[in-house]
């Protein structure tokens, strides 16, 4: 008879757990304001990513066309897996003399792992990473970039970094 | 007052005056086939869809929205892939039973529908044994699911079919028993009867308690017999990859999915005919204007509304659990499931007996 | 001097077996494992984990890069815990240059550290709910994690591979609002933790499916090095946080979670248990958290003195140690990483014997393995 009992009550219990599960989940299902999915193309003018994304590399102009990398080669040691090149040349500055300046500054965003210590590194805080994460391209040259190209973005307020 | 009796027998007296005897039995038999594989099509794509939606707001998400107003397109693009993607063969697999497993599942669930009431006069064939033959015709499909697991020369699928096997031997015994109690207050299988015996209230009140128990456990029995939410062990995601359908693809795995979820509606619109008063009003002996108001929704309305929500649990079932494991199946059945049922059934025949119900 | 040469025959596969690969590709290996089994019936007679799958050879590249390139490399071991990793190498190039960070930084690493700690708590829920049938259960801890990852976003810049923590503190200071957003997760998850017992861990599917299921007894727990949650589920007392305290953790209240029956359930919640814990520790470090100095000075480069030095750490997975030889050059000459889900991984077999195909997707998914950890 206490077996009976026993037996009884295990089966109670039991359904009485399965219950309260399908309470949370039924829940769920009557409360349409939970629902956490963003609609992502057709919210692409209020989704914002945080001022520190680490979207790509890039480098702000002034409205002059002037950036401030020097072309030291700090950004191209540090970095781990070689997806920055510099290219230096030779030009004539104001005075009149030879100064190493910088030439073309190539990133590769295909090998980037966005460690960011290039910027970290920076001694003229010349690169930044933008916000931008929509990186997907046809062509995989694309994805191999010139910074210093005129006409980049402007320089924006300093960031919180 | 909605009788669709009417409207056939309007089509069959048309139908006489044109055409000669044989002619017309021909003419019936193939719209009656049409009506009910375009409506066989068009059930399986509400269920897909459904269950994406069910699942996708139990998961705090949206579910299909792309394709089409609300997503639902989204089945039918679903389809039209399916029937488009290759056919994958096996190598040294048994090419003629691989081929014929989709198809014995599908007929299985398609035999089925037919007898089935889906409002006054809405039913393809009313057999004296309606229930005999459901549940005969429901058994048949594990006949598909074994043969595609052995056929397939696949380690995964030959355990899925197995374990299938298994398990709906054993539950079978859980669905036909709790059956048996409506047949015993009845005393008829013809499921035109068992509605009508509903029409002063539902056997689920009618029958009070007993009732309700092996109304339970016939939900949880024909779940367990569709291998769908906890009891899916046949396929097994993440044990099985997909278990006995693993090596099917296109529209070959479209029917084992659409068999499957066939077979729950199926079992969810026996559970409403049987249980819950079918195409049947919801009526209560003494209230004439309760039941007027009752009358007045089609019976259609009523029958689909019963088995949507019983599917709704059904589902709710699958997204909440976690799977059984094989013995754990067995032991359920064989120690919980069976011996309730035994002794519910002694107890539904002393209610009889002694005209303990309503 | 002669030889010779026996014949030896050795039996990959006896007549009555059934052998099933399950992996590289499979749901619940959850990466690119892969468990050669041996069957009778449902019955599983013999694990073989097969890893490597995945092995990038990163303590062979470590040798090549600097201290603070390394650190990215770390990120990809254990993805899940990747505040730890960076953590575990910044601690050893500091114990090497005998550097004292400041105060806040400390404090801001074991915050890290924590929250990691739940957030991979709470992907291993998710992921092991799936492993046992429980569907929904996924995109619950998923939705939970993505306030963990919002918070990291907002002050490292990237989701799950941080390179925040690097030699000498943090990269750059926290931002202005990491300490109300924590703030915030923390009274949202203290409401959201009980929806997991309710779901799950009460369940009777649940527990008749992982109570006495992959027992792993003390003594075992010790012999195969087992650590972590997995180890202390066995009762075996492994927490570095604990016995060797590093960072903040010596300022802070740490209740080591033990549990003694070492199968499925203890496991399982003893890393329930361990998200409550976490939350307190970071409530008890957001307190003590000073106004500023969050990097201490460094040379430009970075040359350990020579010899070799061993520091571990507690990830979320376990005893994670690290074995650096230094010969006074820029990068290291040898690195060993001792990860905890190479030593967790082979008790698969011993656990799993005699035991379902069902209970040893439980049981691998009780051991909260990260495939590329244990490649490297």
């Amino acid at each position: 008879m206490n077996g009976l009992l026993n037996y009884l009550k295990e089966i109670g219990a039991g359904i009485k757990t399965l219950l309260t599960g399908m309470r949370v989940t039924s829940g769920y299902f009557f409360s349409p304001k939970e629902i956490v999915t963003q609609k992502y193309p057709e919210n692409r003018d209020t989704l914002k990513m945080f001022d520190r994304f680490k979207g790509e590399l890039e480098m702000p102009h002034t409205a002059e066309n002037t950036h401030t990398c020097t072309g030291c080669g700090i950004c191209e040691n540090v970095c781990p897996n070689g997806s920055i090149q510099i290219l230096t040349h030779k030009k004539e500055n104001e005075e009149g003399k030879l100064v190493k300046q910088l030439h073309t500054h190539i990133y590769h965003l295909s090998m980037c792992t966005f460690c960011g210590l290039c910027v970290k590194n920076c001694p003229s805080d010349a690169i930044v990473f933008n916000q931008s994460f929509e990186h997907a391209v046809f062509d995989r040259q694309k994805l191999t970039k010139v910074l210093n190209k005129p006409g980049s973005i402007l320089k924006k307020e300093a960031k919180g970094l | 007052m909605y009788d669709f009796s009417q409207l056939t027998q309007a089509i069959h007296l048309f139908l006489v005056q044109h055409l000669n005897s044989s002619s017309v039995a021909i003419v019936e038999l193939v719209l009656v086939g049409l009506l009910f594989l375009t409506m066989y099509a068009i059930l399986g794509l509400t269920l897909v869809y459904m269950e994406r939606k069910v699942c996708a707001f139990i998961q705090n998400r949206l579910g299909p929205n792309r394709v089409g107003p609300l997503g639902l397109l989204q089945t039918v693009a679903d389809l039209i892939k399916l029937l488009f993607k290759e056919l994958l063969m096996v190598k040294k697999a048994d090419k003629f039973l691989f081929n014929l497993a989709p198809f014995i599942v599908v007929i299985a669930s398609m035999m089925t529908i037919g007898a089935l009431p889906f409002a006054k006069g809405f039913q393809a064939i009313d057999l004296n044994i309606g229930l005999f033959y459901i549940i005969s015709i429901t058994s048949l499909g594990v006949l598909g699911i074994l043969l595609a697991g052995w056929s397939s020369n696949s380690k995964y699928s030959l355990l899925g079919a197995l374990r299938s096997g298994a398990q709906i031997i054993s539950y079978e015994l859980s669905v036909s028993l709790s059956l048996l109690s409506i047949i015993m207050f009845t005393g008829s299988m013809q499921l035109s009867v068992i509605v009508e015996s509903q029409a002063n209230g539902w056997w689920i009140f009618k029958g009070h308690i007993p009732v309700f128990i092996s109304f339970l456990i016939f939900l949880i029995a024909s779940t367990a017999e569709t291998n769908r939410g906890p009891f899916d062990i046949a396929e097994a995601e993440s044990e099985l990859t997909a278990g006995f359908h693993t090596e099917y693809s296109g529209i070959k795995f479209a029917f084992f999915f659409l068999a499957e979820y066939m077979n729950m509606f199926l079992s969810a619109a026996l559970a409403a005919t049987v249980f819950l008063g079918g195409w049947m009003p919801f009526h209560v002996s003494g209230f004439e204007g309760l039941n007027q108001v009752m009358d007045f929704i089609p019976p259609i309305v009523w029958f689909f509304g019963k088995t949507f929500t019983l599917i709704y649990v059904i589902m709710l079932f699958k997204w909440t659990f976690p799977r059984l494991r094989v013995d754990q199946l067995l032991t359920l059945e064989w120690k919980y499931l069976l011996p309730i049922n035994l002794v519910n059934t002694i107890v539904i025949a002393f209610v009889v007996v002694m005209g303990w119900y309503f | 001097m002669t030889g010779k040469v026996n014949k030896r025959e050795i039996l990959v596969e006896q007549n009555d077996e059934y052998i099933i690969n399950m992996g590289p590709q499979h749901p619940s290996t959850h990466g690119v494992l892969r468990f050669e089994l041996s069957l009778k019936g449902e019955t599983v007679q013999r694990v073989v984990p097969h890893c490597g799958y995945i092995h990038r050879g990163i303590e062979k590249m470590c040798e090549a890069n600097t201290y603070r390139q390394i650190i990215h490399l770390t990120d990809r071991m254990d993805y899940l815990s990747a505040h730890m990793n960076n953590e575990a190498l910044s601690l050893c190039v500091e114990k090497a240059l005998e550097i004292e960070i400041p105060q806040r930084a400390k404090i801001i690493r074991t915050i890290l550290a924590e929250l990691s700690r739940i957030g991979s708590h709470q992907l291993w829920w998710a992921a092991f709910g799936m492993d046992m049938g429980a569907l929904t259960t996924f995109f619950y801890g998923m939705r939970d994690r993505e306030m963990i990852l919002d918070i990291f976003e907002e002050t490292c810049g990237s989701r799950l591979l941080h390179s925040y923590i690097c030699p000498g503190g943090l990269m750059h200071d926290v931002h202005p609002d990491f300490v109300p957003r924590i703030k915030e997760f923390i009274t949202y998850f203290r409401n959201k933790l009980p929806e997991y017992d309710r779901l799950l861990s009460g369940n009777v599917i649940f527990t008749t499916r992982s109570k006495g299921i992959g027992k792993l007894s003390y003594e075992q727990a010790i012999n195969y090095g087992v650590t972590g949650p997995s180890g202390r589920g066995s009762g075996f007392s492994c927490d570095v946080r604990i016995h060797q305290p590093y960072s903040a953790y010596d300022l802070v209240e740490v209740n080591e979670q033990l549990r003694t029956e070492g199968d499925v359930y203890s496991r399982y919640m003893l890393r329930i248990d361990e998200m409550w814990e976490s939350m307190r520790i970071i409530e008890q470090l957001i307190e003590l958290l000073p106004e500023d100095g969050f990097t201490a000075k460094m040379k430009p480069v970075l040359k350990l003195p020579a010899g070799s030095y061993y520091q571990r750490v507690e990830t979320a997975r376990g005893e994670l140690g690290i074995y650096l030889i230094s010969d006074n050059e820029k990068s290291p000459a040898r690195l060993k990483f001792r990860s905890p889900n190479f030593s967790n991984l082979f008790v698969m077999d011993l656990l799993s014997k005699g035991h379902k195909i069902a209970d040893l997707v439980a049981i691998s998914g009780s051991l909260d393995l990260v495939i590329p950890d244990i490649d490297r």
